[in-house]
């Protein structure tokens, strides 16, 4: 079947019938094409919306501090609330499935720091080593804050690779120390994270930061990752907190500005199931797409069959086997659908990538659009496939063409 | 003459259902043919000359009897076996020559040859000699649009030979000729049976009969006349 004169054979009928070739190719590219694109798109809505969550990672919850807003217990509203380490404590206690813990104060405002004689201001962060998850730093060079650190409250510093580019130019920063607001820290670690606006940071450990800068307990933020909750797990911690802090800091549970919490894992898990949907959406328009490219493969096929009736008849009556002209049938269906299959997945691939080239610095709900390889791959082999099948109805019906019929056929 | 049957049908039928209407074609049609005779089937339309040629060429099937090619019994073949003995033993000459339009005269004269598996060179230098003898080798890569009644119906000779066949059969050859293109193509006939190859031409031409060595005149589904020729 894959013989040379095989190939001569379908390359002459196929030149011999450009507009007809055109317009199958044309189907089954634009069935591809569609798929892709959609399937790219959504994709990078998903990315865009993802990337609005900051970095933080998709599945930690995060309590800030405010102010009441109700009167309570005869207390006047406007009354700060404010966290101290045995907030942290606390919250370490009653939320047990939550795998990384950390507090997250910044020094107020953005600190100076100095490294000899070069200067920037960057945000500080003081935090516990679970910030690492939390905030999901990748780790360019030595260590992050550690358990160490924080219970001998230990003068180190993890930087971001900016600060470090910043402040050392080309020059190793690892082992050296960097004056914050006077005081000096040795570089432990280097840190990239994955917003840009988060990179202009450097981590100091919580507890000597307290002791530093402070000389109290206080802590701003407290956040967590959640581990293996659900979404709903997530919401109980969530209500958790807020009674035991409602209680121990004395404010109405009602309150919505006492204490601040933001579940990225409910949001997260709300934006899943929007893009679950859409994905679902994007997949039956999609696979709609290729049937109508299928069908008309099909149409085609069964066109040239007709078309050829006649030529089949005088090939038979020459001693074609049944099988050689099955075989003709398919092997054409196979390389129209199997070609434009490609050149389908190329152009949407294209179009994916000028899309991504127009959105890279945008702020828009759309980011890097891309689509999964394999699903791509997959998809046109399904076409191909399909193709090939949608070639074998007409290829039996021609092979059961009997000569004589075939060459009265005029 | 070598008088071993290469053709022997016994009580042949074959009928055609119209409609609700059987349409009885060939009532127990009885012929022997030996090897190397050149014969022409005639009758009035209707008379079941094509049906019967259809037959001879394994084109079509029939209901009941015996045909029986170069020894081999050809009831019950499968495509395949029906595909193969047409390729082997039979060539073929329409009166609308059934050249494949987009295939040019060498191209078609080697397509039986595809179908034997023979490798295309080897294929193609044969369609050249065959072409040749025929006169048209500066025609070989013409398209059939291209040529003559005459040189298409010629081509299509070349093809029917190519595989070297027991029997050529050819229906109505010289139909849509003129008389003298006509007398041509009878011409070939002959050189072709001088091979030793069985010719078997329908035809409702006299004197396209006239030429050939023995008439077998069908009317109504059976045999009329059978007779030799002198000359």
């Amino acid at each position: 079947m894959f013989d040379i004169d095989n190939w001569q054979e379908i390359f002459a009928t196929i030149q011999k019938n450009k507009l007809r070739t055109f317009l199958t190719c044309f189907s089954v590219v634009w069935g591809i094409f569609i798929l892709v694109v959609l399937l790219g798109s959504g994709n990078g809505l998903e990315n865009g919306v993802k990337k609005d969550f900051k970095g933080d990672a998709s599945n930690s919850i995060q309590i800030w501090q405010g102010e009441t807003s109700m009167a309570y217990k005869g207390m006047q509203s406007g009354r700060s609330i404010s966290f101290t380490n045995d907030d942290y404590e606390r919250a370490r206690q009653i939320i047990k499935q939550a795998d990384h813990f950390s507090g997250l104060s910044g020094i107020k405002g953005t600190g100076i720091i100095a490294y000899k004689n070069q200067y920037g201001a960057f945000d500080i962060n003081c935090v516990h080593p679970g910030a690492k998850e939390i905030k999901q730093i990748t780790l360019v060079e030595g260590r992050f804050i550690d358990d160490l650190d924080i219970q001998n409250k230990v003068k180190s510093t993890a930087i971001s690779t900016i600060v470090r580019d910043e402040l050392f130019k080309n020059k190793k920063a690892l082992g050296e120390f960097i004056k914050v607001s006077g005081v000096p820290f040795k570089v432990v670690g280097i840190i990239k994270e994955n917003d840009d606006r988060d990179n202009r940071r450097i981590y100091l450990p919580l507890t000597t930061a307290q002791m530093i800068y402070n000389g109290s307990n206080k802590i701003y933020n407290i956040g967590f990752t959640t581990g293996d909750m659900t979404a709903e797990d997530s919401k109980k911690a969530e209500e958790l907190i807020k009674t035991d802090f409602a209680y121990r800091h004395k404010f109405n549970v009602e309150d919505k500005r006492a204490i601040f919490i933001r579940n990225n894992l409910e949001n997260y898990m709300r934006f899943l199931g929007l893009f679950n949907g859409i994905r679902l959406f994007v997949w039956i328009i999609g696979i709609f797409t290729i049937i109508a490219g299928i069908v008309a493969v099909s149409n085609i096929m069964i066109i040239v069959v007709k078309e050829r009736t006649k030529e089949i008849g005088i090939r038979k009556a020459l001693g074609a086997k049944p099988s050689s002209i099955v075989g003709l049938i398919i092997m054409e269906s196979l390389l129209i659908t199997g070609v434009s299959g490609y050149l389908g997945l190329l152009a949407g691939i294209g179009v994916l990538e000028w899309l991504s080239y127009i959105f890279k610095n945008s702020d828009s709900y759309f980011a890097n659009p891309s689509v999964d390889f394999k699903v791509a791959i997959y998809a046109t082999m399904v076409l191909v496939l399909s193709g090939t099948l949608a070639g074998v109805i007409p290829a039996r019906r021609a092979a059961r063409i009997r000569p004589i019929e075939a060459l009265r056929d005029e | 003459m070598n008088n071993t049957p290469i053709i022997s049908i016994k009580n042949i039928n074959k009928s055609y259902s119209v409609g609700h209407n059987k349409l009885h074609v060939l009532k127990g049609l009885d012929l022997l043919i030996s090897e190397g005779e050149m014969i022409a089937i005639m009758g009035a339309s209707g008379s079941g000359k094509s049906t019967l040629l259809n037959i001879l060429g394994i084109l079509d099937n029939y209901d009941s009897g015996e045909y029986v090619l170069n020894n081999t019994l050809m009831s019950n073949l499968s495509e395949k076996q029906a595909a193969y003995y047409r390729n082997q033993f039979i060539g073929f000459v329409f009166q609308s020559f059934n050249l494949i339009s987009f295939k040019n005269a060498m191209e078609n004269v080697a397509l039986p040859l595809y179908y034997q598996k023979v490798g295309r060179k080897q294929r193609n230098k044969l369609a050249l000699e065959y072409l040749d003898r025929m006169g048209l080798l500066e025609w070989a890569n013409h398209l059939p649009n291209e040529l003559s009644g005459g040189q298409k119906q010629r081509i299509a000779i070349a093809r029917s030979m190519i595989t070297r066949p027991k029997v050529i059969l050819a229906d109505e050859p010289t139909g849509a000729l003129d008389s003298k293109t006509s007398q041509e193509v009878m011409n070939i006939f002959d050189a072709i049976n001088n091979e030793g190859i069985t010719v078997i031409i329908v035809t409702h031409e006299r004197d396209i009969a006239d030429r050939t060595k023995r008439i077998i005149q069908l009317k109504d589904g059976i045999i009329e006349q059978d007779y030799y020729k002198l000359n």
